[in-house]
C-alpha cells in the first residue's frame, strides 16, 4: 500500500538539554543552534533546506515568524509557515513537512521549536473567549483546565489518585537514563508524587510538567535524499489530527479527547496497533493526558488505564515502553518544543541510536501530540527503514 | 480573611456583542443567547450561532439551574490577585439549557461532581459575576 507519507523521511533530529532557567537568550538564538545539530545530524547543508516550519513566538516576534527565523539562519524556503497547535505543534510539524514534499512544494524542510527561560517571560495581553470567561473566576492557566478533566476521569471511572501516579512516577523512572533530562538523577515514587502539594486539586505538583528551556528541531526530507543520509531513515506510516475546542468549558467530552480519532486514523493509515508498537510516546503535560490517551489508544478500556500501567512494563525492556526520554514530566517542558521531545526520541529509537535506553528491535513509535485543554491533537506513526 | 469582593483581580473584557450577558449578571439575571433558527442555546455568546451559523441568535433568561460536571480546588492560583482566597472552587457547569461554562463554585464543603447548583451572583472583585451555589438539599 502507498500513500503520499512515502514520499518524505525523517533524516535529522536535534535537541538541546533541559535548562531550568536561561539569562538574556532570545528565542531565535535558541532555534538557531538546535537547527544546526538537526542539519548536522541529516548531513544536510543549510542551502539545501527549502522549507520551514516554525512555532508562535509569543513577546518576541508576534507576526511574521517564518521570515524572521529564516532571515535570521540565512535560508530562503519556498514553503514557510507557523504552526500553531501548542503542545501538538511538534507532531504537527511533521506531517505537514511530509505533505509539503509530496505536493512537490520542496525538498527539505526543518521543523523547530524552542524557548528561553529568561527571568522575566513575556505574556501576551488576551482578549478573547478563555480571557472574558474564564479568567474572572479564578481560572488562568492549563493547571486548572486539567484539574477538571482528571477530577470528571475520577468520578466517571472511579478511579485513584495512586493511579494517576504511577504515570510521574513512570516518567521519572525513564528520565534515569536520559542525562539531558532535568530530573536526571532525581527519581520519584508515587508516594513522593502523592506527597507533593497540591496544585490544582486532584493536581499534586509532581504530576504537572516542569517548565523549562530548550529547543527541538527535526529534518524531513525526500525518500530520494533519505537514502544517502548519514543515518538510517524513519518513515512516516500514517498521521492524524483534531482540533475541537479551546476552553475546557466548550470541551465536547471531558474524558475521551480529539486524540482518539486522530490515533484512529494514524494507526488505520499504518495497518497496525497501539499494542504493536514498539514505543508509545505519549505527550504527556500532566498524568491525566497520559491516561485519557491510553484508554483513547485502545490499550486500555475506559477507567482502566491504571490497571493496564500496573501489569505493563513501561521501560526500554518492558512490554509497552512509554515515553523512553523521561516524558516531558521528566524530561521537563520545553514550551512548544516539549512536544517535539516525543518526535526525536521515536526517532533515536527507531535508528536504534538511544543510547542507555534502546528498546531492542524497535520498528514503529506512536507519537502524540496534544495543545490547550485536550483539545488540539494529532498522532503520528513512525516506522524503521526497513 | 479577604473577602471575594476586596480580591485585586481581572475583570471581564466585556464587548458590546456580550455586554447583555454581564448586565444581566450584575442585576441578578442569568443571560444566554437562543439561536432562532436551529433552536439550540449558545454559550459564550457569539456572532453566528455555531451549531447551524445562522446570526439569529436572540437573548434570554437562563433559568439558573445547573449541575457540577467538573470542579477543582485551586491552591496555587494561575493568577496572584486570587491567592488570599485560596483554594477555593473553580468548576465546569452545566447548565439546565444544556450549554456548559466555567464558573466559582460558593460552597463551604466538598462538593462531587453531579451536585446540582444554582445561579449565584456575588460580589467578586468588585463586580457582580454569576458565580454557583450548590442548591441546598433541605
Ligand atoms: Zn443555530
Amino acid at each position: 500500500m502507498t500513500s503520499a507519507w512515502d514520499s518524505a523521511a525523517i533524516v535529522g533530529i536535534g535537541e538541546l538539554p533541559a535548562e531550568r532557567h536561561t539569562e538574556n537568550v532570545t528565542t531565535l538564538e535558541v532555534l538557531a543552534r538546535v537547527a544546526r545539530l538537526a542539519a548536522q545530524d541529516a548531513g544536510v547543508e543549510p542551502g539545501e533546506i527549502d522549507g520551514l516550519l516554525v512555532g508562535p513566538q509569543v513577546g518576541e516576534t508576534p507576526q511574521h515568524v517564518p521570515a524572521t527565523v529564516a532571515e535570521y539562519l540565512g535560508l530562503k524556503p519556498v514553503m514557510a509557515n507557523v504552526v500553531d497547535l501548542g503542545g501538538a505543534s511538534g507532531a504537527g510539524m511533521i506531517w505537514r513537512a511530509a505533505a509539503a514534499i509530496a505536493a512537490g512544494m520542496c525538498e527539505t524542510v526543518l521543523c523547530v521549536l524552542g524557548n528561553h527561560r529568561n527571568p522575566e517571560a513575556p505574556r501576551s495581553p488576551n482578549r478573547n473567549p478563555i480571557r472574558e470567561f474564564d479568567v474572572p473566576f479564578g481560572a488562568s492557566g492549563a493547571n486548572t483546565s486539567y484539574a477538571l478533566l482528571m477530577q470528571a476521569h475520577m468520578a466517571a471511572y472511579g478511579c485513584r489518585p495512586e493511579d494517576y501516579a504511577l504515570i510521574a512516577a513512570a516518567a521519572r523512572t525513564n528520565a534515569q537514563a536520559n542525562p539531558d533530562a532535568i530530573f536526571y538523577g532525581k527519581p520519584a515514587t508515587v508516594e513522593d508524587v502523592l506527597a507533593s502539594p497540591l496544585v490544582a486539586a486532584p493536581l499534586h505538583l509532581l504530576e504537572c510538567v516542569m517548565p523549562v528551556a530548550g529547543g527541538d528541531a527535526v529534518i524531513v526530507t525526500t525518500r530520494a535524499k533519505a537514502e544517502r543520509a548519514p543515518h538510517k531513515p524513519v518513515r512516516l506510516l500514517g498521521a492524524g489530527e483534531k482540533i475541537t475546542h479551546r476552553a475546557v468549558s466548550q470541551a465536547p467530552s471531558l474524558t475521551s479527547g480529539p486524540l482518539k480519532p486522530a490515533m484512529e486514523k494514524a494507526l488505520a493509515e499504518a495497518g497496525r496497533t497501539a499494542g504493536e508498537m514498539s514505543l508509545l510516546s505519549l505527550y504527556d503535560c500532566y498524568t491525566i493526558m497520559v491516561a485519557t490517551t491510553i484508554e483513547d489508544a485502545g490499550l486500555a478500556p475506559p477507567g482502566g488505564f491504571g490497571a493496564f500501567l500496573r501489569r505493563t512494563g513501561l521501560g526500554p525492556d518492558g512490554d509497552h515502553p512509554l515515553n523512553t526520554h523521561g516524558g516531558q514530566l521528566g524530561f521537563g517542558q520545553p514550551d512548544l518544543a516539549g512536544g517535539m521531545t516525543h518526535v526525536v526520541e521515536a526517532v533515536r529509537q527507531l535508528r536504534g541510536s538511544a543510547e542507555g535506553r534502546q528498546i531492542k528491535g524497535a520498528t514503529s513509535a506512536l507519537v502524540t501530540g496534544n495543545g490547550a485543554t485536550m483539545s488540539e491533537a494529532n498522532a503520528l506513526v513512525l516506522g524503521a527503514e526497513a | 480573611m479577604t473577602a471575594l469582593s476586596d480580591l485585586k483581580i481581572p475583570g471581564p473584557t466585556v464587548i458590546a456583542l456580550t455586554k447583555p450577558f454581564w448586565d444581566g449578571a450584575a442585576a441578578g439575571r442569568l443571560m444566554i443567547q437562543r439561536c432562532g433558527a436551529c433552536g439550540q442555546a449558545v454559550f459564550y455568546p457569539r456572532a453566528i450561532c455555531p451549531h447551524c451559523w445562522s446570526d439569529r441568535l436572540g437573548w434570554e433568561q437562563a433559568s439558573g439551574e445547573a449541575r457540577l460536571k467538573s470542579f477543582s480546588d485551586i491552591h496555587k492560583p494561575g493568577h496572584p490577585g486570587w491567592a488570599p482566597v485560596a483554594p477555593y472552587v473553580v468548576g465546569l457547569v452545566e447548565l439546565a439549557e444544556g450549554v456548559t461554562m466555567l464558573s466559582l463554585i460558593l460552597a463551604d464543603g466538598p462538593v462531587p461532581v453531579g451536585t446540582p447548583l444554582r445561579f449565584a451572583p456575588t460580589d467578586i472583585g468588585g463586580r457582580v459575576l454569576p458565580a454557583f451555589r450548590p442548591v441546598d438539599p433541605g
